[in-house]
């Protein structure tokens, strides 16, 4: 059972039931929907850019414990954060959730783990690592300004490719 | 191999939980189920999405490569004529199966999703026109609502949706109020794949037959689990896939009146569905043949054939009436548990069992019975209009076959308590 455990940490359950920053925000200024079509879990992230500095961030969506805690997670995470240091939490939870060790020299220092470390359970189960990195994936859809839904089949079915 | 089979049934008369099935030594037939999946005995509950496969499908499918491996309807040589033989012997048992009138009502492809777009694309395409009607129920699989969509788009033509009731069950008149004189054809599912809900086809037959409507029934979900007569049915069409039935996949059946089939164009030009080619003319070969072009799945449908065999040697009355019997126990242990609901209470049911737990999403329910050994489907099961209808994303789905005991039911209960402890 100690592998449910690693998986479903208290952290995560606690995000699951009282997830942060869950709402919707009149005053954004970016937005991003993603869906993951195999469970049908849905987020939209909502952001309020100063420039290239996040002053806020929400979301709003159905999901599975992993997806719903990654997003909360991920709305304390890159509240205040500049575009740039987003982009490098992106991905070093990416490198967390899929177990690559990211190391090719050209990538940019990773940042440090933090409240994300919760999630390093989650690479033990490649059917979860869609539900954790759904929110991420929109998060980057969102800060790119691109309206597209994401949707992380078709990412997660040619491994790699997202860095 | 038959008399492993007799001897395999002879002494379950008399086993006290199972009635006339002896559910112990039907498990032995069945290899993939005796390992262990996370250091738990493997609990295999997802038989709605496959079903396992005797040994004796998979005797057949290595057989036929080892001894007889050659194209069909070609060779003049032995391993030809002794491959061709094996395959069309398999239409047959297929014929006997659905109790079609002729083996060429039988037509192979690749499933079940096949045989519905081939109906769309040849039958449809001939006999749907702007403004025509289609009728589909509100609990198909995406592959009996997609084909037609399709179909309605290139024609102009609508696709109406019979509702369903909350326990699951189509409303039979209001599925009678969509039939008028622009209704050109109707296609429902036989048994639910979320639901398990069985329809009353025969019923609908005679509705849309008044109308001189045809109908397909999708019988994916039914053909494991209930004696299939096509002709009491009266149906216009009939599909199945043998991964369902314990046979292999990439395999399905089309059946369809010899009358329609005759009149229906080709679905796919090559080999094999011509009887001349020349640049000016080719002349079409004669059913079923005329829908099978190309070098067809021959392994394939000869294990389906030992797949056959093996469900009539078991008996699909005794399938139906130990699945039965599992299924209520199955319904009344699930019925224990609080904060869980079970979704789809028909009273006429397959061996399906879809719920959703109180604050617990399917998925996260789903890894936590995957540690436990127990394999279930989570999702939206590809009916994601059932799940509207019922206002949830998805649904955690145990889908039964005669293979299944209780003890496998008592797992699961005690999984499903261990994912709510861990939300509590």
């Amino acid at each position: 059972m100690s592998d449910l455990h690693g998986l479903y940490q208290e952290v995560i359950l606690d995000h699951n039931k009282k997830p942060h920053n869950f709402r919707a925000m009149a005053e954004a200024n970016r937005r991003a929907e993603g869906f993951n079509r195999l469970c049908g879990d849905k987020v939209t992230i909502f952001l309020k850019m100063d420039g290239e500095q996040i002053n806020d961030v929400s979301f709003q969506g159905s999901g599975c414990a992993i997806s719903t805690a990654s997003a909360s997670i991920l709305t304390d995470a890159v509240k205040g954060k500049t575009r740039a240091e987003a982009e490098s939490l992106f991905q070093t939870f990416h490198d967390l959730v899929t177990g690559h060790d990211g190391g090719n020299g050209k990538k940019p220092q990773p940042a440090p783990l933090g409240k994300l470390a919760v999630f390093s359970g989650v690479s033990e189960y490649p059917a979860r690592v869609k539900c954790a990195s759904l929110a991420w994936h929109t998060l980057r859809n969102a800060l790119q300004g691109s309206q597209e839904l994401v949707s992380t089949e078709t990412e997660e079915q040619i491994p790699g490719e997202i860095r | 191999m038959a008399t492993t089979h007799h001897e395999v049934l002879s002494p379950a008369i008399d086993a006290p939980q199972t009635g006339s099935l002896d559910v112990y030594k039907i498990r032995e037939d069945f290899p993939i189920l005796k390992q262990k999946v996370n250091g738990k005995p493997l609990v295999y509950l997802d038989n709605a999405a496959t079903s396992q496969k005797p040994q004796v499908v998979l005797d057949a499918l290595s057989h036929y490569y080892t001894a007889d491996n050659s194209n069909v309807h070609r060779g003049v040589h032995e391993l030809s004529q002794r491959a061709t033989k094996s395959y069309e012997d398999v239409r047959a048992k297929v014929q006997h199966f659905l109790n079609a009138r002729e083996s060429r009502e039988i037509i192979y492809v690749r499933g079940t999703t096949e045989a519905i777009n081939l109906v769309a694309m040849t039958h449809g395409r001939n006999n749907i026109g702007a403004g025509d009607e289609i009728i589909i129920t509100a609990m198909e699989h995406h592959s009996n609502i997609v084909p037609w969509q399709l179909l309605c788009e290139e024609k102009g033509a609508v696709l109406r949706v019979a509702p369903i009731n909350d326990n699951g069950e189509l409303r039979l008149d209001e599925l009678e109020k969509l039939i008028n004189p622009r209704t050109k054809f109707v296609a429902v599912a036989h048994v639910s794949n979320a639901l398990g809900t069985i329809n009353p086809v025969r019923q609908i037959v005679e509705l849309a037959h008044r109308a001189n409507v045809p109908v397909l029934i999708d019988g994916a979900q039914a053909a494991p689990h209930i004696r299939i007569d096509v002709q009491a049915l009266d149906c216009d069409f009939y599909t199945l896939s043998s991964h369902k039935i314990f046979g292999p996949t990439g395999v399905g059946v089309l059946y369809g009146k010899a009358a329609l089939l005759e009149a229906m164009p080709p679905y796919q030009g090559g080999g094999d569905m011509i009887s001349s080619v020349t640049f000016e003319k080719t002349l079409y070969n004669v059913i079923p043949y005329k829908f099978e072009a190309g070098t067809p799945n021959i392994a394939g449908v000869i294990g389906f054939g030992a797949g056959i065999d093996y469900v009539n040697r078991v008996g699909l009355e005794k399938i139906a009436a130990y699945e039965h019997e599992l299924l209520t126990y199955a319904t009344e242990q699930l019925a224990t548990i609080p904060g869980l609901r079970i979704i789809g209470t028909a009273k006429e049911k397959a061996a399906v069992l879809s719920f959703v737990l109180e604050g617990v999403h399917p998925h996260d329910a789903g890894t936590i019975l995957d540690q436990e050994g127990i394999a279930v489907r989570t999702g939206h099961h590809c009916a994601q209009p059932v799940m509207n209808r019922f206002g949830i994303p998805a649904t955690t789905r145990a889908s039964l076959a005669f293979y299944n005991t209780r003890e496998e039911v008592d797992a699961l209960v005690r999984g499903i308590k261990k994912v709510q402890e861990i939300f509590a």
